[in-house]
């Protein structure tokens, strides 16, 4: 049984120009211990969907299933149980945590809060917290402003750590480093999932860092999901236009190898009351007219599934 | 090779400081590099290595309270320009030298149309009717994909990519020979990253334009630069070909940055990041200022500052182990 699993779930966003169809009959499945990358551009739902799946936002269709219970409308205590067990690690470390409190209170009041802790236990699980995630003893009397930017991310950590939850929604929790600190909280971020078992949701625009990070990814764009596959095989074998043209996009550091670079044309339309149909069909070479008819996602090969009606011709597919 | 080619943009010795809640901050120490006609050279480096203050410092266009050439000499085809009277060097600006800048939205004045925008500069530096600006203003807009029934509206009507394309627009304009692009991709999109890349490197081959390209992507320094410059702690730390760099990786800071770099073409079980964080500023380690975080830190790096070293022709590195391996 997955812990996690979304079933058609959407998020609409009524705005006085009309409904935002931000994240638009999603589903997909989480084993426990495993990550699942969300990859797409600005605008494509991703951060929507991570933030609707710990009821952060409330979704306006769709399931929610978490342990194999549906948690899709816990109101009151049911809610208050679901969040010790989901947690949510910000991008932006400078935002996220409260500038008037000090990093030891910052660690201890989720401790605090649980009443899981006696006093005297709650120093030493806030201790061993900061210990786990690297964040110096001498810092605890410290505000955010004083920290750098790893060391913030590191805070934020120990606080979505505090209670033991199962599952993490992570959303581009390295983008504001550098990539020498990037790659201290991506270590870290994986020691932890070994440990102790917790399943990430891992949101993100660098390929690179969700190749690294995950079993498992997700290819958004305009709040559809478009391929989703386990990570050999999605880096193996792009088999969605948009996915090869993003794939072919990133500049890499292997300065030999001539890749063929797919340029797309034009820009994201607008996700405001889209039409039926693939949304990628304005910018794809391959668009025929059997594209404006809603597209669904459909298992391609074993285990990866794509949605657009023209899979097999483009790859040559039986 | 590249030292055939006449220098064009010659910065020697660059020093910038910061006066900041009464410490000084050495924000560039002791700069130096030189860009060919044509040639593009890569700044890369982390945060607060100095790599925008270099720029704006060439530019003479650092804040006026607090900031400080303390040092140094930009020589642009062998006149000084920190040497340049105000008045002198508001003709080189936008003319000569150009800047983009990192954030589209923010370089951007909200109140003016992107062609009014487009035409200052043109009128500034041409005595031209506005008409006649205006009429250059939209063939160059046009030139980065600008239709013309869009150059009236207003920057918030503009998506991302098509601010920075607005802001290219601005640049080029007067067909500088100097271009000075501060990561101007680095807010954008992989997709739209790849168009705005396309259109900076087929502009560069038309006006024969030289680069600096600041940027902390190794990727899109492999992709757009002749040669790289990597910057740390204000200092140039290596120096070189794209090859030289990239697959003759000399200082230790460098082979720490690619270790450091999650790979999009192979799985690698476990990252390998450069322990420690960069210096502070307002208190530089003694020594080479990356010994506190080298692997290969002996006594001698603690004690002396270290001069680039040539390890191979064309291809220096600040650093004592250079040529020995291990």
């Amino acid at each position: 049984m997955a812990l996690v699993e979304v079933k058609n779930l959407k998020k609409y966003f009524d705005t006085p120009r009309g409904m935002v169809h931000a994240v638009d009959d999603v589903s997909f499945k989480i084993e426990a211990g495993t990550t699942m990358g969300v990859v797409g551009e600005s605008g494509c739902g991703k951060s929507t969907l991570g933030r609707t799946m710990i009821h952060l936002i409330e979704s306006s269709d769709g399931q929610l299933l978490f342990d194999g219970k549906d948690v899709t409308s816990v109101k009151g205590s049911e809610l208050r149980q679901f969040r010790e067990q989901v947690q949510f690690i910000f991008q932006d470390p400078f935002s996220s945590l409260n500038p008037r409190k000090t990093i030891w209170e910052t660690v201890v009041e989720p401790l605090a809060l649980s009443g899981r802790f006696k006093k005297d236990e709650l120093e030493k699980e806030a201790n061993r917290l900061m210990d786990l995630v690297g964040v110096e003893q001498r810092l605890r009397l410290s505000y955010p402003h004083e920290l750098d930017g790893g060391r913030r991310q590191r805070v934020g950590i120990a606080r979505a750590l505090a209670l033991n939850p199962k599952f993490i929604v992570c959303d581009e929790p390295v983008s504001a480093l550098d990539v020498s600190i990037q790659a201290q909280v991506l270590n870290l971020l994986m020691d932890l999932q070994d440990e102790y078992g917790i399943a990430y949701m891992f949101i993100t625009h660098n390929l690179s860092v969700v190749r690294h990070i995950s079993d498992n990814i997700c290819v958004m764009y305009l709040g559809q999901l478009v391929e989703q596959a386990s990570v050999e095989a999605l880096f193996a074998n792009q088999l969605h236009p948009y996915t090869k043209a993003l794939m072919s996009a990133v500049p890499t550091v292997n300065i030999h190898k001539k890749r063929e670079r797919i340029v797309l044309k034009g820009e994201l339309m607008s996700p405001i009351n889209p039409k039926p149909g693939c949304r990628f069909a304005p910018r794809c070479a391959y668009a025929t007219e059997a594209c404006r008819q809603p597209q669904t996602l459909q298992e391609v090969e074993p285990g990866h599934f794509v949605s657009c009606c023209r899979v097999k011709e483009i790859n040559n597919l039986p | 090779m590249e030292t055939q080619k006449k220098s064009f943009l010659s910065v020697r010795d660059l020093k910038v400081t910061y006066q900041s809640l009464g410490k000084t901050v050495h924000a560039v120490n002791g700069v130096s590099f030189d860009i060919a006609e044509g040639e593009t050279l890569g700044l890369v480096g982390e945060t607060g290595a100095g790599k925008t203050s270099t720029a704006k410092a060439i530019l003479r266009v650092l804040p006026d309270v607090g900031a400080k050439i303390e040092g140094g000499e930009v020589f642009l085809e062998g006149e000084d320009l920190l040497k340049l009277s105000e008045k002198n060097m508001r003709n080189v600006r936008g003319n000569m030298i150009s800047m983009i800048f990192q954030d589209p939205m923010s370089a951007l004045n909200p109140v003016q149309t992107i062609v009014e925008q487009v035409a200052e500069p043109i009128r500034f530096h041409n005595q031209i009717s506005a008409a006649e600006a205006t009429s250059r203003a939209i063939k160059m807009l046009e030139t980065v994909g600008i239709t013309a029934d869009r150059v009236h509206e207003f920057p918030h009507q503009f998506s991302g990519g098509m601010r920075q394309r607005a802001v290219i627009a601005i640049a080029l304009a007067c067909e500088p020979k100097l271009l000075l692009a501060d990561e101007p991709t680095t807010a954008l999109d992989v997709t739209i990253q790849a168009q705005v890349l396309d259109l900076i490197k087929e502009l560069r081959e038309q006006l024969n334009t030289s680069m600096l390209l600041i940027t902390h992507d190794l990727g899109v320094i492999g992709e757009v630069c002749d040669n790289v410059a990597v910057i740390y702690a204000g200092q140039v730390v290596e120096y070189g070909s794209k090859v030289d760099i990239y697959d003759y990786t000399a200082h230790p800071y460098t082979i720490g940055l690619f270790a450091s770099l999650p790979d999009l073409e192979k799985t690698v079980d476990r990252l390998t990041p450069i322990e420690g964080l960069p210096p502070d500023p307002t208190n530089l380690p003694t020594g080479c200022m990356f010994h506190p975080r080298c692997p290969y830190a002996t006594e001698e790096c603690r004690k002396n500052r270290m001069e680039l070293r040539e390890v191979a022709p064309g291809h220096y590195s600040r650093c004592i182990r250079n040529g020995k391996e291990g």
